[in-house]
């Protein structure tokens, strides 16, 4: 799935990574909580998370993710935005609850990261 | 290629940067060209540490050797140091405090993440005088 797909599916709005909306994705987690992150997840290229915080996007600069998805509708302040915007990740935000959103996405085809 | 040293300080107030150091050091094993796995292992291990040293140690320094088989990270700091460190190693024994939780750390996954992520973990800690944890990934 292409992230523009999961910012369609979600109705949600871009905050920054235009230019790399056309990256494709197969697999997403979603977790407020960054330490399980870092603890469970292996390959997946997308995170959805209501927490809003600089160690958000830390964290997925560390596990190679490609796109941040916050949900009910949360917005990451102007420091998140660049930082994400040097590490060529993408933020979107959506007002759906997270287990809306990730309901959404996995009808869609988007699987988790046991690839379930 | 030679032996690389790299050297950072952790500030242990500002947690909006915790997580900078980790970030250099993923970048310079990405563009020596380690393959992705023990690059991502590196970075998430010595992440963890950068977090616990901010939230628990009072920040610290992160010293990082390279060479074509091993990387070796050393993370100190002058913290409280650990009591109890089997239990600190328990996954879910956590010691943070609500506003570090609410920041989605202090599930008590740090520890056992660094050791699931290395290939050698050796922790030196004296209450009263800080910790010291001391890592290697090996290449091959």
């Amino acid at each position: 799935m292409k992230i523009s797909e999961i910012k369609n599916i979600l109705g949600a709005e871009l905050i920054c990574g235009e230019e790399f909306l056309e990256n494709e994705v197969s697999t997403a987690c979603g977790s407020d909580m960054m330490s399980d992150v870092l603890a469970y997840v292996k390959e997946q290229a997308v995170l959805l998370s209501g927490l809003v915080n600089p160690q958000v996007v830390r964290t997925a600069e560390m596990m190679d993710m490609k796109c941040i998805v916050f949900v009910r509708g949360k917005r990451p302040d102007i420091d998140m935005i660049d930082l994400a915007e040097q590490r060529e990740i993408v933020l979107l935000g959506t007002k759906l609850e997270m287990f809306t959103a990730c309901g959404l996405l996995y009808k869609n085809g988007l699987k988790g990261g046991s690839g379930i | 290629m030679e032996l690389l040293s790299l050297h950072y300080e952790v500030s242990g107030t500002d947690f909006t940067c915790a997580g900078e150091a980790s970030g250099k050091i993923k970048k310079n094993l990405k563009e020596l060209g380690f393959p992705t796995n023990i690059v991502r292992n590196v970075a998430i291990a010595v992440y963890e540490g950068e977090i616990n040293m901010v939230i628990h140690g009072g920040g610290g320094v992160i010293d990082v050797e390279i060479s074509p088989d091993c990387i070796s990270i050393v993370l100190a700091d002058q913290g409280p140091g650990i009591p109890d460190v089997s239990l600190a190693m328990q996954e879910g024994y956590s010691t943070a405090p609500d506003n570090v939780r609410q920041l989605g750390f202090g599930a008590g996954m740090g520890l056992p993440n660094i050791k699931k992520y290395t290939d050698e973990m050796i922790i030196e800690t004296e209450v009263g005088k800080g910790t010291t944890i001391k890592l290697k990934v090996f290449v091959n």
